[in-house]
């Protein structure tokens, strides 16, 4: 839980602004909330309710969330190997708190604690502390409604949140060459259709990860 | 209808989250392919902090002297050395508020 505490400075605005955005764009309050409990997920909902009001099909809009939040495959894949002891139920349980801070809070910590038990527990913990935050947040903001400025550039806090969990790793020149891969594809890629640029981007950038592996042998 | 695509978002949303963790077992993933996804945060966020920095609201690069880059540089460097990620994030913000407000002003 402490782990993702100081998580909560971006993503209690963002959640705020998301709640916000929803009721601007005119739809319902309970739907905007609802969202917040299905799909649970922050730019996501965002951009769902963007092309809905756009006038675009719910079609594209659903394609949108699937590809925007197909990186959580990504994060399946490197927790598995940690939870693949629980029963097939609890991992069904689990996986709904799997987003982006609380993966990487507990992948770090993961990979620190290798041999001990029980290291679910720490994404509970982390997944758990930010559904409740996006709850508290999203429903805030759909009653403030604009009530925060827009002035104050609050969106701005969400580069930073992920700034902040990769920044350590640009000791390391491998992974810098990932990083500045993945960024500049996704800035090329970013008018890709359905928001695509946020997994064809990292899938780039992973190939050149494992020509990097490749090389290193 | 709205509610109902809400929904079939909210599954395959789900399913992202899921089918990695439930439904393949870790004998299902070769060694190279484990070995390449401790890459997975480095190649994930950037995606993520690049547009929201160098793309501005109507889909347009920013210019060279935007006030977020400047932040952001800000923030990497204090991030860097404190290790903290409660500074990191603030003194992005910080050092963002006082660009838009006081200089660029």
């Amino acid at each position: 839980m402490f782990d993702v505490s100081p998580h909560m400075l971006s993503v209690i605005p963002f959640g705020i602004i998301c709640g916000a955005i929803g009721v601007e764009l005119g739809f319902s309050p309970y739907l905007v909330y609802g969202m917040s409990i299905i799909i649970f997920g922050g730019a996501s909902q965002i951009v769902f309710l963007q092309l809905l009001s756009g006038g675009a099909s719910s079609a594209i809009a659903v394609t949108s969330v699937g590809i925007i939040n197909s990186r959580h495959l990504l994060y399946g894949a490197v927790l598995s190997e940690y939870l693949n002891k629980l029963s097939f139920i609890k991992k069904l349980l689990i996986s709904y708190i799997v987003v982006d801070q609380a993966f990487a809070e507990s992948a770090k910590f993961f990979k620190n604690n290798k041999s001990e038990d029980n290291l679910h527990y720490h994404l509970i913990g982390t997944g758990s502390t930010l559904w409740i935050c996006w709850q508290v947040a999203t429903l805030a903001g759909i009653i403030l409604g604009s009530f925060v400025p827009e002035e104050l550039g609050l969106k701005f806090t969400i580069p930073l949140t992920f700034i902040a969990i990769v920044v350590q790793d640009l000791k390391k020149l491998d992974h810098v060459i990932v990083m500045l891969v993945c960024g500049i594809s996704s800035l090329l890629f970013f008018n890709a259709p359905l928001k695509s640029y946020i997994i064809i981007s990292p899938i780039v950038a992973l190939f050149v990860a494992s020509l990097i592996l490749r090389l290193k042998k | 209808m709205t509610w109902l695509s809400i929904i079939i978002a909210g599954l395959l949303t789900y399913f992202t989250r899921m089918a990695m963790i439930a439904l393949v077992s870790r004998e299902m993933l070769s060694e190279r392919f484990k070995e390449v996804l401790a890459y997975v945060p480095s190649a994930v966020f950037p995606a993520i902090i690049f547009p929201a920095i160098f793309i501005n609201d109507y889909g347009a690069f920013v210019e060279i002297n935007d006030p977020k880059i400047f932040a952001a540089v800000i923030a990497i460097i204090v991030g860097y050395f404190s290790k903290s990620i409660i500074s990191t994030i603030l003194s992005g913000l910080f050092s963002y508020w006082l660009l838009i407000f006081l200089i660029f002003n």
